[in-house]
């Protein structure tokens, strides 16, 4: 993985210096929490329902058993003993004080980590492909690229007051795995007819309030000109990207308003003062970048284990692990696995000190000691000998980290919701709970098979409810939270934003709601058909006129006092959470 | 008093800013040294340029190119900031001076903070007028948050890996 040099731990050592003092001026009043709300926010600092959170960046989700250690430490020292990897494959804690938030930062500078521009009206951290450099189907590694990007964006001087915020990803292989096409800039690394590397540019893509799929802008850029391209694309976003409505702000608005033609000339006009000038890309930096992810020092292994093979045929528990969380790897006789965090009872996403600092040991154990997070909230230890398959799934089902549900029913992505979120309409959290429970039979989930289901709290979004094969949305009515429905969204290759299914639901009324949409999908089903793919063949109706046709029972558990609504006419309804691993 | 060069400085240049009422056309232009706003320039360039100590200023929805054929007629050009989160004021100067090449002084003003010297700066402003009600010296500490940069802006036309040999290790 990418190594700071004494340039990038100077510049870091700078930023944790520069929030210290600002973080001081804001604790003596100097500055008034208006002036230091967006400081804090570009240093990744929320103030949310109970505590500040702080969101640490993991450059496209890429992580070492020491930094793993490092959140382990946080989450002890600092927090109440658990992180939450989130959707833009970083991790974030939810219950910090201000006054340690230099200190964090300081601790995380010494493992070569910062919290920079993972919020505020800027350049966001970068997103990219979890199964990036071990990829079958991968074109061109996209990681130098995307540690590239990550260091012109880092405290780019013209961009730290957008109208909104800006968010990329990247992807280097066949199946996007990215969701570049729900981005702000979405970038796919290919190569042309004459073998030459570049980028197909998307823009204008995103979810929110108004979800659009991004438009190409560019069928392919030179990756030398890079950093330009995008550059103007920013630019003229900065200069012509709506401030007067935050609704509108993001730059889908702008590329609908303008038209991509009309864009395209703009982006293309400011380009011309910049294309081949020196922020050209050189062959030295490329090389230099791309030297910190060589492969690692693969062995030369037999195609298949005999043991792995003979527990395939023996035991379902670990056939089942592996037909779900194992995956190709580009180099015979190693894998890729999937680490759930997403066990039934653990809110999605979330890991304990104790399984932070099991990962960093299954790491340096089984992987080459590192690590992905993914956008599913997931872990990943992408170079895995398939002779240690046995060994790790063993070790992983002592950590709670071997659920067998990757890309299953119970795989939700959830955001953390009314329980932490200020902005949330819903609580998310107890509800992928509820879900997970009424649904926590494995056999009737691998015989569903694939399907996506996303939950987000509020219309920003950050459970990607658009593109989840069910969607759930959490909506504020009177201050009462609801729950609306979608169908037939979809990330990757064949993006496709979900339609809302009719009216919405109350909490309790939701596991019966997705039981019904299961029922239709089991009834219509053609053999080894997808969830999505039934939904895209018949049609939204046959599922709306199903759920719709009798009244939907509210499930009394769900009705009773420990998962009281969410009302805000009447306050929160308690101090703390009471879905989290610690209480 | 404003920050100049890096300095804390003495200044005698005064903004002018349309009340309530003031038109472009008909508003009466003080004498002495004025930082007139763009749309007076463009109303009484006529008289405005008999005079030998004129400034303008562009508001943050004006674009840099209105000053194209004029830019040597001021003594100083002033972008303002109508809040500090409004980063259109940073692309306006990159214009002004990668663009245009405008090389007097560059000020900023308005709603001026020192926690954004850093990045205006990079920009290419070299005065600032903070906001009155903060203290200037403090604001001027701003300026030196960092010592080096990764990207390319009008202070440092190159990005890092074209100014430095990268990759030494710790």
């Amino acid at each position: 993985m990418y190594r700071y040099d004494t340039f990038d731990q100077q510049i870091t050592a700078e930023r944790v210096a520069q929030f210290r003092d600002q973080v001081r001026r804001r604790l003596s009043g100097e500055l008034t929490e208006d002036e230091f709300r967006i400081l804090r926010l570009q240093n990744g600092l929320y103030m949310q329902i109970h505590a500040y959170m702080l969101r640490i960046a993991v450059p496209y989700g890429l992580v070492s058993a020491a930094q793993m250690r490092m959140f382990a430490h946080i989450a002890r020292k600092y927090d109440r003993g658990y992180g939450h990897f989130t959707t833009r494959q970083n991790i974030q804690f939810n219950w910090l004080k201000l006054q340690d938030a230099p200190d964090i930062l300081a601790d995380l500078a010494t493992v070569e980590m910062h919290a920079n521009q993972t919020s505020g009206n800027c350049i966001r951290n970068i997103t990219s492909d979890e199964f990036a450099g071990v990829a079958q189907d991968e074109i061109v590694d996209p990681r130098p690229y995307a540690e590239i990007l990550r260091q012109w964006s880092t405290f780019h001087p013209e961009f730290a007051y957008l109208p909104r915020k800006f968010k990329f990803a990247i992807t280097g292989a066949t199946e996007d795995r990215a969701a570049i096409a729900v981005h702000d800039i979405g970038l796919s690394v290919i190569k042309n007819a004459h073998g030459e590397v570049g980028f197909r540019v998307l823009v204008g893509g995103g979810l929110g309030r108004t979800p659009v799929i991004g438009t190409e802008i560019c069928d392919f850029v030179p990756w030398q000109h890079i950093i330009t391209y995008v550059e103007s694309i920013v630019r003229v976003y900065n200069e012509y990207g709506r401030r007067d409505n935050i609704y509108k702000a993001r730059i889908k608005i702008l590329v609908k308003a303008l038209g991509i033609e009309e864009f395209r000339r703009q982006v293309e006009a400011d380009w011309q003062f910049t294309k081949n000038g020196p922020c050209t890309i050189t062959q030295a930096e490329l090389d230099r970048v791309a030297t910190c992810f060589t492969a690692p020092a693969y062995q030369t292994l037999p195609k298949e284990d005999a043991a792995v093979a003979a527990l395939l045929r023996d035991n379902k528990a670990f056939a089942n692990w592996v037909k779900r969380n194992v995956k190709s790897h580009k180099i015979q006789g190693y894998a890729a696995v999937v680490l759930s965090m997403k066990k039934t009872g653990m809110a999605p996403g979330d890991a304990t000190t104790e399984q932070l600092e099991a990962a960093a040991e299954l790491a340096e154990r089984f992987s080459f000691g590192e690590l992905r997070i993914t956008h599913m909230q997931n872990l990943v230890l992408a170079d895995v000998k398939q002779s240690d398959l046995i060994e790790l799934w063993e070790t992983a089902k002592s950590l709670g980290m071997a659920t067998p549900n990757a890309g299953l029913l119970t795989d939700i992505i959830c955001c953390p919701g009314g329980d932490f979120c200020t902005l949330a309409n819903a609580r998310s959290i107890p509800l992928a709970k509820a879900i997970a429970e009424r649904f926590d039979n494995i056999d009737f989930q691998h015989d569903i098979g694939e399907i996506e289901l996303n939950m987000s709290g509020c219309i920003n979004a950050c459970g990607h409810h658009h593109i989840g094969h069910i969607g759930i949305l959490g909506v504020d009515k009177e201050g009462v939270e609801w729950n609306q429905v979608s169908i037939g969204g979809a990330q990757g290759n064949t993006a496709s934003l979900g339609k809302v299914i009719g009216r919405a639901f109350s909490f309790a009324q939701i596991p019966e709601v997705i039981a019904r949409l299961l029922e239709v999908y089991v009834r219509e089903r053609f053999e080894d058909e997808r969830f999505i793919d039934t939904v895209r063949r018949i049609g939204a109706e046959p599922f709306k006129e199903y759920v719709y046709a009798t009244p939907v029972a509210e499930d009394p558990k769900l009705a009773g006092a420990e998962y009281a609504l969410l009302d805000k006419n009447k306050g929160t309804p308690y101090d703390t959470p009471f879905y989290s691993p610690r209480f | 008093m404003i920050i100049k060069n890096k300095s804390i400085v003495n200044d005698d240049w005064n903004v002018l800013r349309l009340g309530e009422g003031d038109s472009p056309e008909s508003v009466d232009v003080p004498s002495g040294k004025i930082i007139v706003p763009l749309t007076v320039w463009q109303a009484q360039r006529e008289t405005l340029q008999q005079r030998s100590e004129v400034g303008v200023w562009l508001a943050s929805d004006q674009r840099a190119e209105e000053l194209q054929n004029d830019l040597a007629m001021f003594s100083v050009i002033a972008v303002d900031f109508p809040r500090f989160g409004d980063g259109r004021g940073y692309s306006l100067a990159y214009h002004l001076r990668t663009r245009l090449n405008y090389h007097g002084e560059l000020r900023a003003i308005g709603d001026v903070l020192r926690d954004q010297l850093f990045y205006m700066q990079r920009v290419g402003f070299d005065s600032f007028a903070p906001r009155a009600d903060k203290d200037i010296h403090e604001a001027l500490k701003g300026l030196s948050d960092f010592s080096l940069n990764y990207q390319a802006s009008v202070d440092q036309p190159s990005p890092l890996f074209r100014r430095v040999q990268r990759g030494n290790e710790l």
